[in-house]
């Protein structure tokens, strides 16, 4: 499952291929909407919760409170199944389907970090990150990614910045159980379940005591 | 308590405490507490984003101390309740989150339950079932509110609140005047211990014949407090810290206690209910104490631990909900920052016999 971005999405993977997905694209009703949209895979697929063996979930980056969610949820059900949480970064599952579609590396991932803001990677190829995730302007990164298609929708908000947009505009779970199942059966370490916020929250030191008599 | 009593476990993340309880009917079986307040001390009030990334860090291992504590096993549970309002959005949102999965994952019931009506279900835990009507007077730094529950699960009436600061925020402001540091409540009660509360007439507020009965206003008294030390301040006196804060502290709980106590005579109630964080300063306790004997009523207080923000509280209004066959929330339950005190709990959308339904599912999730 991944709640980093815009949409809520849920998959279920056998190891071999996605059996059921169910996908939402709506900023504000992370909360809400996932949860029943792991019951609708569940039940599409014709299974049960219990009968799941790993939990993979996007660490993001993302904006906090719908990523939040996706993380909480992904511990809470490790501990209740007694099963391992891996943790994905959200944009290596948003390469990774990307390469799904066909586009071969390099090329840069940028998804919507709001505050005009993107959070972006740099791909090799589509199971290849070169370095860390980032959160900057676009036009700060432009001329770095200058002739790199870009996906995702941070692209797409900023044409000016990344003038070769591709898709998928949105992660899928799919793609990310997808990858995280390829990678454990290579015998890959996933990530911790924890959150990549790569800001620190605001958190503003109040002004010394303001005084209130007038002067 | 009776084996047949519900065992529910509560979660409560609406500020910056984690909380998870767990309960037997009306008896306290575990009360896990993580918070991050020494990490909003040095902002001088809870930072959300900071309390929401304290959440998500400490839920799981808050569920899995309360269950140890508890020893029981989450299999045995009757129901997972959950605050799911009012408080901070963000912070709400990993609660509910965490109990929605933890609800499903187990195949059990899950109550989203209104914090305010928890603050009061609390003292179950310590006093037994609660007197139908309860009287209760709510003060914390969220809220301070005077409500009437003829049922907790069902039926809770606001008949008045403050209209500016809730008197805990009064508490941390003046600390905040008096560089006492934050939270302000246990300085000032403790200062004030040494103080003179008659020394300086602070004003209490909405207390003439006009005003609204049964609301309560502080921002008039803390600009009054706050003036009155810069006075001093400005006249190169030293500010006499212990009488300040012992004057404030009797203008707080003089008029919280006056106004509650009325409540209960115009409404014909026997029994005060006092909650909320602000329930664990010794004088408010101390003078409800005094007046309620005076006006025939029955106090009840829990213990402080209990007052302040836990998941004991909704736990314990959670067992109520099952114990009442109160109809369980559903998957699409959301946090609301602003769930009204006249609704304790958020029933799910379905028909009853489509709810039971969804157990069915529900049950096939277990580990049969
Ligand atoms: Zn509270």
């Amino acid at each position: 499952m991944d709640t980093a971005t815009p949409a809520v999405t849920v998959a279920l993977h056998d190891g071999t291929s996605v059996i059921a997905s169910c996908g939402q694209v709506d900023a504000r009703r992370h909360g809400e909407l996932l949860l029943p949209a792991v019951d609708r895979v569940l039940a599409e697929a014709g299974t049960r919760l219990d009968a799941v063996t790993d939990v993979v979930v996007g660490v993001g980056p993302g904006p906090y409170t719908g990523l939040r969610v996706g993380l909480v949820t992904a511990a809470t059900f490790g501990s209740a199944l007694s099963v391992p949480v891996h943790g994905l970064c959200t944009l290596d599952g948003l390469a990774y389907a990307a390469g799904l579609e066909g586009l071969e590396g390099p090329f840069a991932v940028a998804t919507d970090a709001r505050r005009k803001e993107v959070y972006w990677a740099r791909y090799e190829d589509a199971r290849t990150r070169t370095g860390e995730p980032a959160v900057d302007r676009p036009a700060d990164i432009a001329a770095a990614l200058a002739g790199l298609p870009v996906v995702g929708a941070g692209a797409v908000l900023y044409p000016d910045a990344f003038p070769d947009p591709r898709g998928p505009e949105h992660v899928a779970a799919g793609a990310l159980a997808a990858l995280a199942a390829e990678r454990l059966a290579a015998g890959q370490q996933l990530l911790e379940p924890r959150p990549l916020y790569l800001r620190r929250p605001d958190a503003q030191v109040p002004k010394n005591y303001k005084v209130v008599t007038p002067t | 308590m009776a084996a047949d009593e519900p065992l529910v476990l509560g979660i409560e993340t609406s500020c910056d405490e984690t909380g998870v309880g767990i309960v037997r009917g009306t008896t306290l079986l575990a009360d896990a507490v993580a918070s991050s307040v020494d990490t909003h001390a040095r902002f001088g009030g809870v930072v959300p984003e900071i309390a929401s990334r304290a959440h998500l860090e400490a839920m799981v291992p808050t569920i899995e101390r309360a269950l140890k504590e508890a020893g029981v096993s989450a299999r045995d549970l009757d129901g997972i309740a959950v605050t799911s309002g009012p408080g901070l959005a963000g912070a709400l949102l990993v609660g509910v989150s965490a109990a929605k999965a933890y609800a499903y994952a187990l195949g059990k019931p899950l109550y989203g339950v209104n914090h305010l009506a928890s603050h009061i279900c609390v003292d179950q835990l310590e006093h037994g079932p609660l007197p139908e009507p309860t009287m209760a007077l709510l003060v914390s730094g969220g809220h301070s509110s005077l409500l009437l529950a003829p049922d907790i699960t069902s039926d809770v009436r606001p008949l008045g609140a403050t209209i500016d600061d809730a008197a805990g925020e009064a508490f941390d402001k003046i600390a905040r005047v008096l560089n006492l540091g934050f939270p302000g409540g246990p300085v000032i009660d403790r200062l004030a211990k040494e103080g003179d509360p008659t020394s300086i007439a602070f004003p209490r507020g909405l207390t003439g014949p006009r005003d609204a009965p049964y609301d309560f206003s502080f921002s008039g008294l803390k600009t009054s407090v706050a003036r009155w030390i810069e006075a001093r301040r400005a006249a190169g006196e030293e500010v006499p810290v212990r009488d300040v804060a012992a004057s404030f502290q009797e203008a707080v709980v003089d008029v919280l206690t006056r106004k509650a106590v009325r409540a209960c005579k115009d409404e014909g109630v026997d029994h005060l209910m006092i909650g909320g964080g602000v329930a664990a300063n010794s004088r408010l306790r101390a003078l409800a104490e005094e007046r309620c004997e005076r006006a025939g009523v029955r106090l009840r207080v829990p213990r402080p631990g209990l007052c302040t923000d836990n998941g004991a509280m909704v736990a314990a209004l959670g067992a109520e909900m099952v114990a009442r066959n109160r109809r369980p929330s559903d998957l699409e339950l959301s946090a609301d920052s602003s769930l009204p005190v006249t609704e304790p709990h958020v029933p799910g959308a379905h028909q009853q016999h489509t709810h039971d339904h969804v157990h069915e599912i529900s049950k096939d999730n277990l580990y049969s």
